[in-house]
């Protein structure tokens, strides 16, 4: 079999299309930059109450103004063509036609002279609206010309739509999962609250869908064995640093391409990519939600006590942050302090925070009503205890204390090393921002009303304050899962905690950075796609921080 | 403002000495101490062999001559024999003591016969040893990776990346603080959004993944080859082949903070009353941005780009290790990868004092430059 392209034949209707109007597109942005310096294509308020109207294509103008820009710029294009343009210049294909002389010099000159002059005309003297239209249109042919890609690539024959195409294969589950979730969404979107609004933002949608595509891409691979094409650790001869679309070789029941290449172990870069995501999908959110747990529980008492359990936590909470958080993994996630069983010590105590956050909501929560408190509280203490010391308690560890058969889930090597120490990053953090909101929050007529009532601390705390920080905590718990997934990869990228053949995105890119000016494509893969899951956190939080400030 | 600075420089002084403590006790774990017994001295060292070089070094307490030998025939089981040694030593108080330097350092006679000081660097002392010989003497210890003068290397080390960060800042800050204003200076115009977007992008895309991009599209044989995808030979000979792809690297992640802390500020000051006024008066845009914003909207990124430096830190240590640029944070991932402890403390002492000596001179320079502060 032949190795594929990159886009195959159908490519060849599309890229023409879609790199015509990145042309277009860069032009635009270029030319919007340009329009905020040029006075002259917006009113100027001169000193004394006189207004400079922008010049019209009516309004006469002098030698200086439109010529000599045209000539110069022309110049300079002709200068770059003449040392840079290689064998086939414009005047060599005019002369080529067979006119004399003296007209091939004459039209190369006009024609640089036009050109040259549409270039000044653009960057000059275009209305800034006309480069917002450019901008806006290139933008919808590309985003038009790559959906519609996607969708004929489905139907093409294998290799039709080239290593692209099949990419878009692969992901077609991902790709209707998307379509439900948006159409439902926007359908229902006045019912749904904060989420619905976050449909109203474009840069929120975008955002989110960044962020969506990573997690049913991780769920797809990670629980049903979808969308990957080869087992993320399998090694298959003769793959090795093989450039995308090789072929795999021949007679072996596998997938019939490696899409993304070979690693320097022979391995698909595709599928571990792929199978990346998983990792981050199960690991950032759930220790961001924890770093939450811990910050929130220890800061709104140090906001509300004040005194001196404030001095002392936020004193230990500044010590944390000190630490470069390098060196803080060093100290922590190294083998031989995993040996001491410290991180798990550590887990044992961090891991109290969620039972403790809950028990106290539901404690001050139902507080008047004995049934239901008894209920929740002891439902809470039972599960979370239930989960704590199934969690705390695993093999190989110091603390292994469990028997196996009410043991319920044992997590895989390094993994619950590595969760520990980035909730212990984060929660300091956590703990400032939740402070310094309550701070803030705790001088309200709101809550002086309800000490008044004779609300005790605790609710005060849990029910009146945090449901009223809720807007900057949402944002910020978005942002922070990218600064999660962002650590995670560090981690991985300096071999630490994760087993050195795991397929999460730090790890790969460390595997790969030592052939990078030979073999990029291993180290590429795992780098666009934390930052690309990264960017999506933040576009989304920046949406979210639009529509709550919007209320 | 004189008791503020005394306060903060002795919470600094506390914190500090909390933060070596920590390190101190993590590099002493017994298993820490196991490796760089094993590395020193031999890879296939028993168990006994290893207490009694951690002994006669002064890195554990004493244990009795007899117990290792009766451990050596095989008289206690190694769980037994375990048990006794690998536990907490209360010998570290002494030992961070003497790394302080308030503490006379260790002379002992080893099981081998052998007299060590810890003033002779673990060998035989003689006249002109010291007594005391931390790091309040000026004594940062020897480091056990690179076979010298901890002092040195850290300030070699430190010199390096000095010229790293110097190039960061002069990219960077001016970059990030033109970004921001323009950002800034029309609230929510197509440049506003445009260069809001790419500060977020630059945020979001961490340091081994742009240097990743960069090496691959300016430095490989994928893409340009127009620069060197190394920095090593940029510590003798830094040039813009060689150098610029680190520094960019670092530049863009920090920029983008900036760039969004300069916009926010930026906005705030062009609604302030005083700029609709001046602009009533008819005062051109530009004198209104460059004459009246610009300066009242510079003091609150001073403080964040000081807070930056911390980050940086973090940055550098990254980059140099991609880049394979021996400096600082290159060679603390050495000292930490080697549990070189000597060095990972004095690594750790520097990063420290950057990250509180940055907080303290960012809260200083807010009451300078702030007059609503000052003259309050």
């Amino acid at each position: 079999m032949d190795p594929l392209t990159w886009t195959g034949g159908l490519g060849a209707y599309f890229v023409p299309v879609i790199q015509i109007a990145m042309i277009a597109l860069v032009v635009g942005i270029i030319g919007s930059f340009t329009a905020v310096f040029a006075t002259s294509t917006q009113p100027v308020f001169a000193p004394g109450g006189a207004v400079i109207e922008p010049w019209k294509p009516t309004t006469a103008s002098t030698l200086a103004e439109l010529i000599l820009p045209a000539a110069i710029t022309g110049l300079v294009l002709f200068t770059i063509e003449y040392f840079w343009g290689g064998e086939v210049t414009l005047g060599a294909w005019f002369a080529s036609s067979g006119m004399p002389g003296w007209s091939v010099w004459l039209l190369t000159a006009l024609s640089f002279f036009l050109v040259g002059a549409l270039i000044a005309w653009m960057f000059q003297r275009a209305p800034a609206s006309s480069y917002d239209t450019l901008t806006f249109w290139a933008g919808v042919v590309i985003l038009f010309a790559v959906v519609l890609f996607i969708i004929l690539a489905q139907f093409s024959s294998f290799g039709g739509a080239g290593i692209i195409g099949e990419i878009a294969k692969q992901f077609l589950p991902v790709w209707i999962s998307l379509i439900v979730l948006f159409a439902v969404s926007i359908v229902y979107k006045r019912r749904l609250g904060l989420y619905g609004k976050l449909f109203d933002s474009v840069v929120g949608m975008i955002g989110f869908g960044i962020v969506v595509f990573w997690v049913f891409t991780g769920v797809y691979a990670g629980v049903f064995d979808l969308i990957i094409t080869h087992d993320p650790l399998a090694q298959v001869s003769g793959m090795k640093n093989k450039i995308p679309g090789t072929p795999t070789p021949e007679g072996s029941e596998i997938y019939p391409i490696y899409l993304l290449g070979g690693d320097n172990l022979a391995r698909d870069v595709f599928s571990r990519m792929v199978q990346g995501s998983w990792v981050v999908i199960q690991i950032a959110p759930l220790a961001t939600l924890f770093a939450f747990m811990v910050g929130i529980t220890l800061g709104l008492p140090a906001a509300y006590y004040g005194g001196r359990l404030d001095t002392f936590l936020s004193f230990l909470a500044n010590l944390i942050l000190a630490f470069p958080v390098i060196l803080l993994f060093y100290l922590l996630v190294t083998p031989e302090i995993v040996e001491t069983g410290l991180p798990s010590y550590m887990g044992a105590v961090l891991f109290l925070f969620p039972i403790i956050f809950l028990v106290i909501l539901f404690n001050s929560r139902f507080f008047t009503q004995k049934n239901k408190q008894t209920l929740y509280v002891g439902g809470t203490l039972i599960i979370g205890f239930w989960l704590y010391f199934s969690l705390i308690s695993q093999d190989r560890t110091p603390l292994n204390f469990m028997p196996d058969f009410i043991d319920l889930f044992d997590v895989p090597g390094g993994i619950l090393v590595v969760f520990v120490s980035v909730v212990f990053v984060n929660s300091p953090t956590v703990f400032r921002i939740v402070r310094g909101i309550a701070l803030d929050i705790k001088t309200r007529d709101y809550v002086a009303a309800g000490q008044t009532r004779g609300e005790g601390p605790w609710y005060i705390m849990l029910w009146e304050i945090l449901p009223n920080a809720r807007g900057p905590l949402i944002v910020d718990f978005c942002l922070r899962i990218g600064y999660t997934t962002i650590l995670l990869g560090t981690l991985g990228f300096f071999g630490l905690g994760l087993p050195p053949e795991s397929p999460d995105w730090g790890s790969t890119i460390n595997d790969g950075r030592k052939l990078l000016s030979i073999f990029p494509h291993p180290a590429l893969a795992p780098a666009l796609s934390l930052m690309s899951l990264v960017l999506g956190l933040n576009l989304l939080a920046d949406g979210l921080r639009e529509e709550s400030l919007r209320d | 403002m004189g008791l503020f600075i005394l306060r903060r420089l002795g919470v600094m002084l506390l914190t500090a000495l909390c933060l070596t403590f920590i390190v101190f006790f993590l590099t002493n774990l017994y298993p820490n101490l196991e490796k760089l017994a094993k590395t020193q001295g031999n890879q296939r060292m028993s168990d006994a062999a290893v207490v009694s070089w951690l002994t006669s070094r002064g890195y554990r307490s004493e244990v009795d001559p007899a117990f290792i030998d009766a451990a050596i025939k095989g008289d206690v089981s190694n769980e037994e024999f375990n048990a006794a040694v690998d536990g907490f030593d209360f010998r570290l108080f002494r030992n961070y003591g003497e790394w302080l330097g308030v503490i006379p350092g260790y002379v002992i006679e080893g099981n081998d016969g052998e007299v060590r000081a810890r003033c002779a660097n673990h060998g035989t002392p003689d006249e002109e040893t010291a007594t005391f010989c931390g790091i309040i003497q000026g004594n940062w210890g020897f480091s056990s990776v690179f076979k010298n003068d901890v002092g040195t290397i850290i300030s070699t080390r430190l010199g390096l990346t000095g010229k790293l960060m110097f190039w960061v800042m002069v990219l960077m800050v001016p970059s990030a603080l033109i970004v921001g204003v323009l950002a800034g200076m029309r609230e929510g115009s197509r440049l506003d959004r445009s260069l809001s977007t790419f500060s977020i992008a630059s945020t979001a895309t961490p340091e081994y993944v742009s240097g990743v991009i960069f090496i691959t599209l300016l430095a490989s044989s994928a893409g340009v080859k127009w620069f060197k995808g190394t920095a090593t030979s940029a510590a003798d000979n830094a040039t813009f082949e060689n150098f610029f792809l680190p520094v960019l690297t670092i530049s863009l992640y920090g920029m983008g903070y900036i760039a969004r802390m300069t916009r926010a500020s930026m906005t705030e000051v062009m609604t302030a009353q005083y700029i609709r006024t001046a602009r009533l008066k008819g005062v051109s845009f530009r004198n209104i941005v460059v004459k009246h914003a610009l300066r009242n909207a510079l003091i609150a990124p001073f403080t964040v780009i000081m807070l930056q430096f911390p980050w940086l830190l973090n940055g550098v240590v990254i980059v140099e290790t991609l880049f394979n640029y021996k400096g600082f944070g290159w060679t603390l991932v050495q000292a930490a990868g080697n549990n070189d402890i000597d060095l990972l403390l004095a690594c750790s002492v520097v990063a420290v004092f950057v990250v509180l000596v940055t907080q303290l001179i960012s809260d200083i320079g807010y009451v300078f430059l702030n007059p609503r502060i000052r003259i309050a």
